[in-house]
């Protein structure tokens, strides 16, 4: 577990996921980590369908021109305290569709963002660990 | 005569969710909780996979193609090698044809494994998700060990492929495939014999045989409609001209071709087990030899280079057909075009005749049965007059999910 995590968390991380223009391959690794092998469910982590509900926002893809309003829109719509967890190389550098006429990304360029998980794609395994340290960021924040 | 006035909601579904290359917008029309009518958008968002190329030279571009979808990340770069072995006439070592036949049927397995998951989360039957994603972690077990990676491979290499199976790799093959053999009859039973699995599929969602022809379906969409259409039988490409294949239809199973959402689910099971007898043919069959016809990289991009000429490489994906044209003008590194045609594109108007007459609750499961990206559905917003509200994915889950709880009362 990441460091400076108390033992008993104090709630449950709720997940929103978005896929700003992605090839799938992330958003696949998302839901292996919260199937039986990885079962991040026992952790009280789970994946919600309205970014209201939500604490942690899981972002890939490197958010196409057309996404770019709905990101932002998804975001502000995320209660405080929140974090934002970009997987993927594409959303964190562009990957294979950097010069691409039609990206409006890095994910950096649109949102603050607290995580950057490298990989194409990365495995659930570092998924997980970038979640539990966004668990960090937010039990810091609300001491 | 009494009057009446004409009132039918309209509910436009997408397009804000390019979650694959071809995110599309639907409007359906609906009177009370039958749907009257779909309209199809397509081409939306891309990324501009098709442009880059122009910048590239072929091997890279093999990565490129990789990354056009996640979940085919094999097939892509096969058709496109295969179009490229065909313009510029490469001969692939027998050795290789076999193991991208291995490698192709271990995608098809891991796909059509994730499809049953998404299909029985789409009926509200979670367990059934998490039970096949279990053996789907298998598969990508076994993709690793193969392959180096879980999702995008990198394996395939244009006149060959990158990575050999030696004999000591073998054993590990056959447990993973003993596993899918034992685990298959369970899946085969819930998806087969379950009750509600059958109220919710059988009659719902019909695609004929002459919509599945009018309209181009391909792939276990259309094979569950009764055509025999099959590239790995029609063309022989890689080693599948050695192997024993046959066309699947449901009704060598069930002896009828329905053509509805049940018999979309059979044709997926019969293609694991199809594809578990394919891997074992080839690890009996495979010759010894190379496994690439032109190990030195610059050497095979000089004489790509040199190509003047155009090929096409066809493909049996998990979802259908995909096409990749590609032409060289013999003067650039770069091909001067590359076009790609992916099996969902097809797949997507057949929805048209599958939804007219059925209920919105059925949109979930009749629209996952083609294995098109979900997230297409994820936001539906209801015009009521000038009162607009919205409807999310959640929503139609939990209308999908009450289905079928009345059936089973």
């Amino acid at each position: 577990m990441a460091k400076g995590l108390t033992k008993s968390f104090k709630k449950a991380l709720w997940v929103y996921h978005c896929n700003s223009g992605s090839c799938n391959g992330c958003d696949i690794e998302i839901i292996a980590a919260l199937c039986p092998r990885y079962d991040v469910e026992r952790f009280g982590i789970r994946l919600v369908g309205s970014p209201r509900h939500a604490d942690v926002l899981l972002i890939t893809g490197p958010v196409t021109r057309q996404m770019e309003d709905k990101v932002k829109r998804i975001y502000e719509q995320m209660p405080d305290p929140k974090a934002v967890i970009c997987i993927g190389n594409c959303g964190n550098t562009g990957d294979v569709f950097y010069e691409s006429y039609n990206l409006v990304g890095p994910v950096d360029n649109i949102l603050p963002v607290d995580m950057h998980v490298i990989g194409c794609p990365p495995r659930p395994e570092a998924i997980i660990l970038a979640v539990a340290k966004a668990w960090v960021k937010l039990e810091t924040l609300e001491a | 005569m009494k009057q009446t006035t004409k009132t039918s909601y309209h509910i436009p579904v997408g397009p804000i969710h390019p979650a694959l290359k071809e995110p599309v917008f639907f409007e359906f029309e609906i009177d009370g909780e039958r749907i009257v009518d779909v309209n199809v958008k397509l081409g939306h968002v891309h990324r501009g996979i098709e442009w880059a190329s122009r910048k590239r030279n072929p091997i890279q571009i093999l990565y490129l193609a990789e990354r056009i979808c996640g979940i085919c990340s094999y097939c892509h770069p096969a058709a496109f090698a295969l179009a490229v072995e065909d313009a510029a006439d490469i001969q692939v070592p027998e050795r290789a044809e076999y193991l991208r036949v291995i490698q192709g049927e271990l995608e098809r397995i891991c796909s059509h494994i994730l499809w049953a998951g998404v299909a029985a989360h789409e009926i509200g039957f979670d367990t059934v998700l998490y039970l096949t994603w279990q053996m789907r972690e298998k598969a990508l077990d076994l993709t690793e060990y193969l392959t180096g990676n879980r999702v995008t491979k990198a394996i395939i290499m244009i006149g060959g492929i990158r990575r050999d199976i030696t004999k000591d790799m073998l054993p590990k093959i056959q447990d993973a495939l003993k596993y899918f053999k034992d685990n298959f009859e369970k899946i085969r039973h819930i998806f087969l014999d379950d009750k509600t699995v059958m109220m919710r599929s059988q009659g719902c969602g019909i695609l004929t045989k002459d919509d599945a022809l009018k309209l181009c379906a391909v792939g276990p969409t259309t094979r569950a409609s009764g055509v025999k259409k099959d590239v790995r039988v029609d063309q022989s490409y890689f080693a599948y001209g050695d192997l024993d294949i046959d066309c699947m239809t449901p009704d060598k199973l069930t002896g009828e071709v329905n053509g509805d959402v049940y018999d979309r689910i059979i044709q997926r099971l019969l293609e694991v087990k199809q594809s578990i007898d394919l891997i074992e043919q080839c690890v009996d069959r495979m010759p010894a030899g190379d496994i690439v016809s032109e190990p030195k990289i610059a050497k095979l991009l000089a004489q790509l280079k040199r190509v003047n000429g155009e090929g096409v490489g066809r493909h049996e994906a998990p979802r259908g057909e995909v096409i990749h044209y590609v032409k060289f003008d013999g003067e650039n590194e770069s091909p001067y075009t590359w076009k790609v045609r992916a099996p969902t594109y097809n797949n997507i108007l057949p929805w048209i005749p599958m939804l007219k007459g059925e209920q919105i609750a059925d949109i979930p499961i009749v629209a996952a049965s083609t294995d098109p990206c979900m997230s297409c559905t994820n936001r539906v917003a209801i015009t009521l007059g000038s009162k607009k509200y919205e409807m999310d994915k959640e929503e139609l889950h939990r209308l999908s999910v009450e289905k079928t709880r009345r059936l089973m009362k």
